[in-house]
């Protein structure tokens, strides 16, 4: 214990408004670690580590990094002391190639040639030290998420970095390539890196780091060595109370067939098939998740079945009504007959942020005849439509006139969720159900999932949350490239085949 | 990153950005007189007096204002659609067109009570068909609706001037411009002013389109399709659909400053009447925040600097006309182009609560 802890943050303290994301929090992270951070949405931790990164000034507080205190004005400084962030985002430019890439910002000198040299000559002294190989010449686009997520984690080691924050870095990574990432993670640490995790998978913290921050409404309410501790107690420690991870949920009674897709295909631009083929058959009364990873088809599938894209051909039978590639139908269409769609990215297509909330509760139901009694909008009704949803699915504030922007993510999410989960819709179909919600709030979803589908709903959930689809689902389907690839029960289906489907390994 | 971008208040947002933006702008705009070696303190008295000093420069003010109402409402309708509207000035001018030659084929055979409505729908129908192309071009085929409706102000003027000048033309005129329409085809006005009845017609299409925009549900698809088109789209709204109606709307409402301008002070089609209105409807809307209420009060602003400064430059002669268009610029400047820029300071003084 000579050496000074890689990062020692004292009482930081940030708030935004009234609203305080951060009260007071100090925690020591020692060098050459992989420390976790838990914690429900709006739990403060990537507040925390974006006044760790310069990206917020605190309002109180002081950061020491390697036991020297330090200000942090911007990321700027945060470099400059040996901190990296690896965004969830990536910010890479995709007509690039890996080493321009890499040596973008730091290109020194006049010639770009002399940068390009010195580049390549580190990365291959960095990528034989950790194990981060790619091929330098191949182009962004062309690489997979994995092999772009380590394109990032280069370019932060690159710019000298002792320190590495990861913010939610497996979201988009298939079990197998989340693996990779924790053996380079481990080979870091061994090189005297410390690592900095933020996730909301218990699972991950258990596998990857050796202690776990839990945070909680702004505060670091505890710290565990990850060795003595088990994914039940920090669950519990992030909401605060008991939580089941487990759905209960009785067997299925499947009913008659609401929507079948045949051969659906659909073809971009450039000719590039995103759904190739696709056979699909969903009955009343039962939960269908699609699996996979994020980028392979299932965003398109939704938008198709929902009417917001024509396919290219195949055809389409929802609640006996046919749809092809020359009657596609449109998304009012598809509401008449029925089906509610919760679209995979809420904040750009579930709402209109600087709507009010009690507008936003009726996107998509704006024309029906409760909100239009003649020709104009029945504003009354249409706040109490809102409080109502408010109520049922526990959104706050509970004010329908606050601008939807204005309510915390989780929030916005129950809100979209709220509106089409209420009307009592004969098809759902639900893009990543729980993205973006804490917790508290997945179990609750999932219970009103199962509850739509014992009233005889037919539910199709598209989901790259493995646990989410092996709990919740009735049927599972695998789609990779387009493809449905594959059909699994999900009892008695462990992770590991269902990730080398999902890589596109045939069984 | 040095300073919050937080939002302000919502007073400071409505009413004490724009003062402030008028204010540095008059700041700008004395000094710049100051240079010219005309005290600014009495510019400012005769601007100030030529705006509102007797009943015949309120008149005019509010003349002026009338069209400023129309085209900042033109401009504020599509841009709740997410739709930039440049092309004010030429709906404005077709518009006229279409409430001239109803005027002309019918003013004989036709009272006046029978006759405005009449006029008054066919500048509409006019300026919305005018804006309807560029609509179209943007949402069946692709064309940016900025860059049409630039180049159909072109079309638009030299159109006007073809048929002024070889069609329309009143036989035995030197000058292009039509026969006089009958006492049927005209707009009851103030005496010694042009202030018309348009006034009335220009109030009214602020509370048809408030009523439009927050309490029907096209006009809730028209600014979700202007928030957000891909929600928009999600929620089933036919965007391509949704975009020719908000330019429709938006070119009926510039449309009407032909009514304002024929029916109500030339009484004749003439050349060249919608004078800029068209594009200083796009500053008349920024500054009243696309809200009709603030357009109204901006359009006031703005009909108040057009007599204003024609009294001032009348009185002044070191005071141009050109500089009074300077002074005009930079209010726009301000208020428009500049619009942010005390924000940040306003932000750290005014730290919103809650």
């Amino acid at each position: 214990m000579t050496a000074p802890p890689a990062i020692e943050l004292s009482s930081i303290a940030k708030s935004f408004g009234a609203v305080r994301a951060v009260r007071g929090v100090s925690l020591r992270i020692e060098s050459g670690t992989i420390a976790g951070i838990i914690g429900e949405n709006g739990a403060g931790k990537s507040t925390l580590m974006s006044i760790l990164f310069g990206l917020y000034h605190a309002d109180g507080g002081e950061i020491h990094i390697g036991g020297v205190p330090v200000r942090m004005e911007s990321p700027h400084d945060a470099i400059a002391h040996g901190i990296g962030m690896v965004h969830q985002h990536f910010m890479l430019i995709d007509s690039f190639t890996v080493l321009e890439n890499l040596v973008l910002g730091v290109e020194g000198g006049f010639l770009l040639s002399d940068g390009m040299a010195r580049t390549r000559a580190e990365v291959e002294r960095l990528s034989g030290e950790y194990g981060l190989s790619v091929n330098l010449d191949a182009r962004v686009s062309d690489l997979s998420v994995g092999e772009q997520q380590r394109v990032e984690i280069l370019k932060v080691l690159l710019r000298g970095a002792r320190i590495l924050i990861l913010d939610e870095p497996s979201a988009v990574l298939t079990p197998q390539e989340t693996d990779r990432l924790f053996l380079v993670l481990a080979a870091l640490r061994e090189r005297g890196v410390t690592v900095i995790l933020i996730t909301h998978k218990l699972r991950e913290i258990m596998a990857a780091t050796d202690r776990v921050f839990v945070m909680r409404q702004g505060e670091l309410v505890a710290e565990r060595r990850t060795a003595e501790t088990d994914p039940h107690e920090l669950a519990e420690l992030m909401v605060g109370r008991k939580v089941r991870l487990q759905i209960d949920k009785t067997p299925t009674h499947a009913g008659s067939v609401m929507l079948r897709a045949e051969h659906l295909r659909l073809v971009d631009g450039r000719g590039v098939p995103l759904l190739d083929d696709v056979d699909l058959e969903l009955r009343a009364g039962e939960i269908v998740a699609i699996a996979g990873v994020a980028g392979n088809g299932q965003t398109e599938l939704l938008q198709v079945l929902a009417g917001m894209r024509a396919p290219t051909s195949g055809s389409l039978t929802i609640c006996e009504r046919t749809f092809d590639a020359h009657r596609p139908g449109d998304p009012a269409g598809r509401r008449a007959i029925g089906l509610a769609h919760v679209p995979e990215d809420r904040l750009r297509q579930g709402l209109v942020a600087p709507f009010q909330a009690a507008e936003t509760s009726i996107l998509g139901y704006q024309d029906e005849p409760r909100f239009n009694p003649r020709y104009f909008l029945d504003r009354p009704a249409i706040a109490r439509h809102c409080r109502d949803l408010m109520e049922r699915f526990d959104v706050r504030p509970r004010l329908p006139r606050l601008r939807s922007s204005q309510f915390s993510g989780g929030n916005q999410q129950k809100l979209v969720l709220a509106r089409e989960m209420a009307q009592e819709p004969r098809v759902l179909l639900v893009g990543q159900p729980t993205r973006g919600v804490d917790i508290g709030a997945i179990e609750f979803i999932h219970r009103e999932l199962v509850k739509a589908r014992d009233r005889g709903c037919a539910v199709l959930v598209v989901s790259v949350e493995l646990d989410e689809v092996l709990s919740l689902a009735d049927r599972v389907l695998v789609m990779f490239g387009g493809k449905i690839v594959g059909e699994v029960e999900p009892a008695g289906t462990d992770e590991r085949r269902l990730g080398l489907m999902m890589a596109g390994a045939s069984e | 990153m040095k300073l919050a971008r937080g939002p302000l208040p919502r007073w400071a947002e409505i009413l004490l950005l724009p003062l402030i933006n008028i204010a540095l702008a008059f700041l700008v705009v004395g000094i710049i007189v100051r240079i010219i070696g005309v005290d600014p303190f009495h510019a400012l008295d005769r601007l100030v007096l030529g705006a509102v000093g007797s009943p015949e420069s309120i008149g005019y003010t509010l003349y002026y204002a009338t069209n400023f109402i129309f085209t900042g409402l033109a401009v504020a309708v599509a841009f709740h659609g997410g739709l930039f509207n440049i092309g004010g000035e030429g709906q404005a001018y077709i518009g006229g067109l279409g409430c001239g030659l109803a005027i002309l084929a019918l003013d004989r055979y036709l009272p006046g009570w029978l006759m405005a409505p009449i006029a008054i729908a066919a500048a509409a129908l006019f300026g919305a068909a005018w804006a309807a192309v560029p609509a179209w071009l943007q949402a069946w085929r692709g064309s940016h609706i900025v860059i049409t409706t630039i180049m159909f102000n072109f079309v638009a003027s030299a159109l006007m001037v073809y048929l002024l000048v070889n069609v329309l033309i009143a036989p035995g005129s030197m000058t292009p411009q039509s026969r006089n329409f009958e006492p049927s085809g005209e707009l009851p006005a103030l005496p010694g002013s042009a202030l018309n009845l348009s006034i009335l017609l220009a109030l009214a299409c602020c509370v048809l389109m408030w009523l439009f925009l927050w309490h029907t549900r096209w006009g809730y698809a028209l600014r979700a399709m202007g928030h957000n088109p891909e929600a928009a789209h999600y929620a089933g709204t036919d965007l391509k659909r949704m975009t020719l109606l908000g330019m429709c709307l938006s070119g009926a409402l510039a449309g009407f400053v032909g009514v304002n301008e024929l029916m109500g002070v030339h009484h004749r089609i003439v050349l060249d009447f919608p004078a800029g209105y068209g594009f200083a409807g796009i500053a008349v809307a920024l500054m009243g925040r696309n809200h009709p209420v603030g357009v109204v009060l901006a359009a006031l602003l703005f009909g108040a600097l057009q007599q204003g400064g024609a009294e001032l430059a009348f009185d002044e002669p070191r005071i141009t006309r050109e500089m009074v268009v300077v002074i005009q610029g930079l209010v726009i400047l301000f208020s428009g182009a500049l619009e942010h820029l005390p924000r940040p300071w306003l932000a750290v003084l005014l730290p919103r609560r809650g």
